[in-house]
């Protein structure tokens, strides 16, 4: 397929998108440029580089790049390849260090990516400290918000706070929610893979049809089990998985939102008063009580109360700022996509907070979870159903032309089972894949 | 299955462990989820930890960690029709061996073994390798698993949805 502007244009209409979005290399290798290579991504969280040396590994796009807290307290966001000969210099997912050296010719980086030492260096015709253009290149745009790490390959674009715009708020509801006004990555990180497109889990994840359909099967053996006394976890494991099985009318009232950028959310649909906070379950007062002496009952109630499930932060982060989960989507090719899925702890909180966390984590991000195995398959499905050449088309128009605006200027979907993020995402997908740099 | 309806003798040989454990496999293999399920101690765990020598399930998240309870929820929904990940359900292969008696207190043995497991699904056949611990009891009703703890070698890796048990 050719690429011009035009042809891609041609390729998302109002209520419907062109199969090639989801299986052409092509159109992949674009993405990477022109959607991964500008918008700020998502990398992680300031906890997960506490003190200096502190980094972790990721990925921007397939940029490798480190994640690293430097000696001034800065954090640093490095691609990770060896100005020398092109070797990766950082195999750890985690750790501390100071200095990345190079396993190839032992060529040594700062925190903050300085060539440092070059063995031999009388070779050369300048000392090493003049040598600064063979430091490890730095991702041009770094910041933070509420301790989340942002990054862009661009070297120029909206600032953080404009690209975030209201979807922010799901971060704050994240945040705020900790005892202590901390959160930090805790517990261990989930990293499933499947063989579809990358953007299949960020669109199910809004996706208000599907888990009645996808996890018909866990919700009827949940439901099934005796209510028998067992473990917190098992607990709350049977309830998230019972929770799924909600009735359409629950999923119509729930609201969905999208807005620029791309960034949607919807609001939540448990009434189990074991899972929310808000419903003032006793297993909640110790923490509740927690929350108040920082905040006082109004502001508490307040923050309790907002009610969100999965917000989406456009193209590749997706987290749930009540349940403490927060996925990062991976493109690995246009067929093969992986998620790293952290659980996050409210410093301050019980700790059977954390452990409901967990437990919960175990259900709807675990890699044996029957749960998210279900949407697994289906996305391996989708894909190969999309390499069909005989239909082109995906259609997206459930709801369509029902939108309403909201007053934070974004556009919700006349009910939570609108295909209104589905839209959205593709219109945002189009101003990033039709901009020239 | 097992072999005794009565409570095992004191000292159990290596060759009546063994002989459980790859009944045990068996059942896997044959897809007898049931009988399987049965083999389970009311106040079991069945666990595949996410993280190497991984300490804690509560506080780490888990490949798999199931009480007797979720084990019942589990093996009830790889018997529902619409559990797409498991249709066709995955063949699977367990090679149980290096089996060791680490410890029997005459009440429990702690037991260890090497799994090398296949499964297959949909063209496409994956090799798993792990560590594994069981603690089998000794019960009215024969020997029992009040444990079992898998430790995949590529446990922290980047993998694909499991559907299978180990």
């Amino acid at each position: 397929m050719s690429l011009n502007g035009k042809d891609i244009k041609s390729l998302v209409q109002p209520d419907r998108v062109h199969r090639a979005a989801y299986v052409d290399p092509g159109l992949f290798e674009l993405e990477m440029a022109r959607l991964f290579g500008r918008a700020w991504l998502v990398l992680g969280h300031e906890s997960q580089v506490k003190t200096p040396g502190d980094f972790f590994t990721t990925r921007m796009g397939r940029e490798p790049v480190i994640v690293a807290r430097h000696t001034d307290g800065s954090v640093q966001v490095l691609v990770n390849r060896c100005k020398h000969r092109g070797a990766r210099v950082c195999e750890q997912a985690t750790g501390n260090a100071r200095q990345f050296v190079c396993a190839y010719h032992g060529w040594s980086y700062g925190t903050d990516g300085t060539l440092c030492v070059v063995p031999y260096p009388e070779a050369y015709e300048r000392p090493v400290s003049e040598m600064r253009e063979l430091g490890l290149a730095k991702v041009p745009r770094v910041d933070r918000y509420r301790g989340f790490i942002f990054a862009s390959l661009a070297a120029s674009g909206p600032s953080l706070l404009e690209f975030l715009g209201y979807a922010r708020t799901s971060f704050d509801d994240l945040a705020d929610r900790a005892p202590d006004g901390e959160i930090e990555v805790a517990g261990g990180v989930f990293k499933h893979v499947y063989r579809g497109n990358w953007k299949l889990v960020i669109e199910n994840h809004l996706d208000l049809v599907h888990p009645v359909f996808v996890h018909a099967s866990a919700i009827w053996a949940a439901k099934e089990q005796a209510d028998v006394k067992g473990s917190p976890s098992s607990d709350i494991g049977i309830r998230q998985m019972r929770a799924n099985g909600a009735p359409q009318e629950a999923w119509e009232a729930v609201g969905l939102w999208t807005g620029p950028y791309g960034h949607s959310y919807m609001g939540d649909y448990h009434s189990d008063r074991r899972l929310v906070a808000a419903f003032d379950d006793p297993a909640f007062a110790e923490y509740r009580a927690a929350m108040v002496r920082r905040l006082g009952e109004e502001a508490t109630r307040r923050v309790l109360g907002v009610s969100r499930f999965n917000t989406i932060i456009y193209p590749n982060c997706s987290f749930m700022s009540q349940f403490r989960q927060l996925r990062i989507v991976q493109p690995l090719a246009v067929d093969r996509t992986v998620v790293y899925a952290y659980s996050y702890r409210l410093k301050g909180a019980p700790e059977q907070m954390f452990e409901d966390t967990v437990a919960f984590a175990n259900v709807v991000n675990g890699t044996g979870s029957e749960v998210l195995t279900d949407d697994l398959e289906v996305y391996e499905r989708i894909q190969q159903g999309l390499s069909s050449q005989v239909s082109d088309w995906v259609y997206l128009g459930r709801w369509y032309g029902r939108d309403v605006p909201d007053e934070h200027g974004l556009r919700r979907g006349q009910t939570g089972t609108s295909d209104l993020h589905y839209r959205n995402f593709f219109t945002t997908w189009l101003e990033y894949m039709t901009t020239e740099d | 299955m097992p072999a005794t309806t009565t409570r095992p003798p004191a000292t159990l040989s290596r060759t009546e462990i063994e002989q459980f454990l790859y009944q045990e496999a068996r059942l896997l293999d044959e897809g007898r989820l049931e009988e399987w399920l049965a083999l389970f101690t009311d106040d079991a765990t069945y666990w595949v930890p996410l993280e190497a020598n991984q300490a804690d399930p509560r506080t780490t998240v888990s490949i798999i960690y199931n009480d007797r309870r979720l084990l019942e929820v589990r093996v009830r929904q790889f018997r529902h029709p619409r559990a797409h990940a498991r249709v066709p359900a995955p063949r699977t292969v367990h090679q149980v061996s290096n089996v060791l008696v680490l410890e029997d207190d005459g009440r429990e043995a702690r037991v260890a073994s090497t799994l090398v497991m296949l499964e297959y699904r949909k063209e496409r056949q994956r090799v798993w390798g792990g560590l594994v611990e069981h603690r089998l009891r000794r019960t009215d009703g024969g020997l029992r698993i009040a444990a079992k703890r898998v430790d995949l070698i590529n446990s922290d890796s980047e993998l694909d949805g499991i559907a299978c048990l180990f």
